[in-house]
């Protein structure tokens, strides 16, 4: 199909989405700008279009998501592929199938594409080593979420026009955030400066050695940056007790209306969602004029339809 | 009749007994003879000209999963291999499945090891009972019926007093106390070396202080008791730097190395591949230089390969839950070679002197030399011979080895046990 694109013409070749850090920002770029050409479908009376007719895709979750899966059936829903939803509540192996037995069985049925979202961080590389089918990454432990990043920056270019020389804080659970990972990959490699915020205990190890600035000071870099970030507390993944309290934490690195009147007037508002109101951000914030959190939603239906998309015809050239 | 074996024209080496020559050994019965210019006919000669003759290799740190992982690695698959690399002895970590913590477990190994014939077959036993590190297990038992030390390996004793109260009651016995050393409070489930790359990879990290703390407090504790202590595979430039100080103030200390922290570091991870998870993880380049310094000073006291075996469908699972543990055992010769003597840190007798003199002492039996009288286990390495490493050769029932493909140096010949040829290669 044509697709209207601002980015040069090259040659997309991977038939597996797994991460950000590894793809170039011309790779990147033209995920987005495929993207914009399917963001019209969805305004379109009838919201679907024939690439993957045919196409078996499967949700293979093995972590609780609503709107990623949701997005993700979606997306492969208006590209007419046929969706096979495998939801899998489990980490344990010494029991029961291990993700490769699954994987390998899924793949027995003929599918073709591997949406996957697992606890353990490299899962879909694995998974991308032992099958045929297409993998994209949906989120795997605290390493990437690359469809996350690929959308926040697809929000963010839409709104701002570029991320060239954009200040962009992100702010929280950094160490168990595989949003804040996949953010920083897309976003630096488009010209963007990152700033980590949050207390020390929730930075990963190393994180000096990351492209990336680090404040443990919200108060310090409200007023500095073009886009803001807020990450949500994943009180399942916090392990032992990285903060006294909640009401501290909200002090520190909570968007409050306070902190927001020194902010930019312009400031971009997002979270990945679902929101916690009232912790990491107010309500008046996470509604307010400056948020984009429910456009990120819908952007992310649009990248995701552009990856699939772009998955699938990769896979077929090398077939 | 005696039965009579003589090694001709090798360069015998031998670090206890201060030898280094173009010589012969004469090995009668069970026993070495001679170790000199032997003219005499005898039976059986092997030709040696241009190989090393050096005491059979002692392997102090493998997993050979007997009993309760026989699928993994038995006894006679794990001292098979053990043979073909050169080992006249290895010790079996008591972390098998039941726990080997009494007496007749310790039997058991004994005479699964005997039964095999391949190498020597020694146990360390539990230090607690269930490796809880709560009770201790009955050491003096299983002193008595050969347990040459003692160790909870797989984890490290976490509670100070219990460690302690070990120390304090194994010096009764003339047995080493031996220490995984990692706080578990402090690992947590981590997977790999705490760093810029467990960062990115997105995977929990092992801070090189799990291990370091508990050396450290195990250090004090020493102090304590009237014990010999020994630091199984460290694996961190603080570890190095503890281990210095120590050392420096006479404390009964020993410690070993694993090749693959030598030779690897936590880079190899960067694609998920689960041969590279192994505990202590593997650490970074600043680390692996420490750990090599170390050997070139005389601070490390042995190698030891801490052959864990695996299943391949353990090991094909995400890097998050697959077990750790790599399977190195019938390739350690060449690893060494590649990591210490081609670098010039080590020559061959100080190589030698790791891998037979020192673990031999450390583990309080009589060998590791080729003193006469003393039981003759004698290996025989070609010092120039390259091979690939090819895990489908192994005689280990587990192919978990990150070094598949990799060109080595120093092929063993011939494997004599107690004066029996029990492995010779091919090639000769």
């Amino acid at each position: 199909m044509a697709l209207k694109r601002k980015s040069k013409e090259i040659k997309w070749h991977r038939k597996h989405l797994l991460g950000l850090r590894e793809l170039s920002a011309e790779e990147i770029t033209y995920i987005l700008d495929t993207a914009e050409g399917f963001e019209q479908i969805s305004t379109r009376a009838v919201k679907k279009a024939p690439p993957l007719r045919g196409k078996v895709v499967v949700n293979l979750f093995f972590e609780d998501s609503t709107r990623t899966r949701n997005s993700f059936s979606l997306a492969a829903n208006r590209l007419s592929a046929d969706i096979i939803e495998f939801t899998k509540k489990t980490s344990s192996v010494s029991k029961g199938e291990s993700l490769l037995d699954t994987a390998r069985n899924l793949e027995a049925l003929g599918i073709d594409i591997v949406v996957v979202r697992h606890n353990a961080g490299g899962a879909p590389k694995f998974l991308s080593r032992n099958i045929n089918a297409c993998v994209v990454n949906a989120g795997d432990g605290f390493c990437e979420h690359p469809t996350q990043g690929l959308l926040d920056t697809y929000t963010i270019r839409k709104i701002k026009g570029t991320l060239e020389g954009l200040k962009i804080a992100i702010v929280g659970d950094i160490a168990h955030s595989r949003v804040a990972r996949s953010d920083m990959w897309a976003m630096t490699k488009l010209g963007a400066e990152i700033i980590f915020v949050g207390p020390p205990t929730l930075m990963p190890p190393q994180v000096r050695q990351l492209p990336v600035k680090v404040s443990y000071s919200l108060d310090e870099v409200i007023e500095k940056v073009d886009v803001i970030n807020m990450l949500r507390i994943q009180f399942e993944r916090l392990g032992g007790n990285p903060f006294p309290s909640i009401r501290e934490y909200s002090h520190y690195f909570g968007l409050t209306v306070e902190r927001m009147k020194r902010a930019k007037p312009d400031i971009l508002v997002m979270h990945p969602g679902p929101i916690n109101r009232g912790l990491e951000i107010e309500s008046e914030v996470a509604d307010g004029r400056n948020s984009v959190i429910l456009e990120q939603v819908t952007n992310g239906l649009a990248v995701r339809m552009a990856v699939l998309f772009l998955v699938n015809q990769a896979a077929a050239q090398q077939k | 009749m005696s039965s009579e074996l003589l090694i001709k024209n090798g360069r015998v080496i031998d670090p206890a007994n201060g030898i280094d020559k173009k010589c012969d050994v004469l090995i009668v019965d069970e026993k070495i003879a001679e170790v000199g210019k032997v003219d005499k006919p005898v039976q059986t000669v092997i030709d040696a000209a241009g190989k090393l003759v050096v005491p059979g290799l002692i392997d102090i740190h493998v997993h050979f999963r007997e009993p309760g992982d026989e699928e993994e690695e038995t006894i006679a698959s794990g001292s098979a291999a053990a043979l073909a690399a050169g080992f006249t002895s290895v010790v079996c970590m008591p972390n098998t499945n039941p726990v080997i913590e009494n007496e007749t477990d310790v039997e058991y190994i004994h005479r699964k090891g005997r039964q095999t014939r391949k190498t020597h077959v020694y146990t360390m036993g539990a230090i607690t009972k269930g490796l809880q590190g709560v009770e201790l297990a009955e050491m003096g038992f299983m002193a008595e019926a050969g347990a040459v030390g003692f160790t909870d390996d797989g984890r490290g004793v976490q509670d100070a007093a219990v460690m302690l109260r070990a120390l304090k009651y194994a010096a009764m016995f003339d047995v080493v106390v031996a220490q995984h050393c990692q706080a578990e409070n402090f690992t947590g489930n981590g997977v790999m070396n705490s760093g810029y790359y467990s960062t990115i990879l997105g995977l929990p990290g092992i801070d090189p202080l799990a291990e370091e703390m508990i050396l450290w407090r195990d250090i004090q504790l020493i102090k304590k008791a009237e014990v010999r202590y020994h630091v199984q595979h460290i694996s961190t430039a603080g570890s190095v730097e503890l281990i210095r100080a120590a050392k420096k103030d006479s404390l009964p200390i020993t410690c070993e190395v694993a090749p693959h922290h030598l030779l690897l570091t936590e880079q190899c991870c960067a694609e998920y591949d689960t041969n590279y998870k192994v505990n202590p993880p593997l650490r970074t380049e600043k680390d692996v230089e420490a750990l090599k310094q170390a050997i070139a000073e005389g601070l490390i006291d042995a190698l030891a390969t801490d052959h864990a075996p695996h299943l391949q469908s353990e090991k094909e699972l995400e890097f998050l839950t697959a077990p750790f543990g790599i399977a190195s055992l019938e390739c350690a010769l060449g690893l060494y070679v590649k990591a210490l003597i081609e670098p010039g840190i080590l020559d061959w007798p100080g190589l030698i002197r790791l891998m037979a003199e020192k673990p031999a002492k450390i583990i309080g039996v009589d060998k590791g030399t080729l003193g006469r009288g003393k039981q003759a286990d004698v290996t025989i390495i070609d010092p120039n011979a390259e091979y690939e490493i090819d895990v489908n050769t192994f005689r280990s029932k587990s192919r978990n080895c990150p070094y598949h493909g990799w060109k080595v140096k120093g092929k063993v010949e011939t494997t004599i046990v107690g004066g029996e040829i029990r492995f010779e290669s091919k090639s000769r």
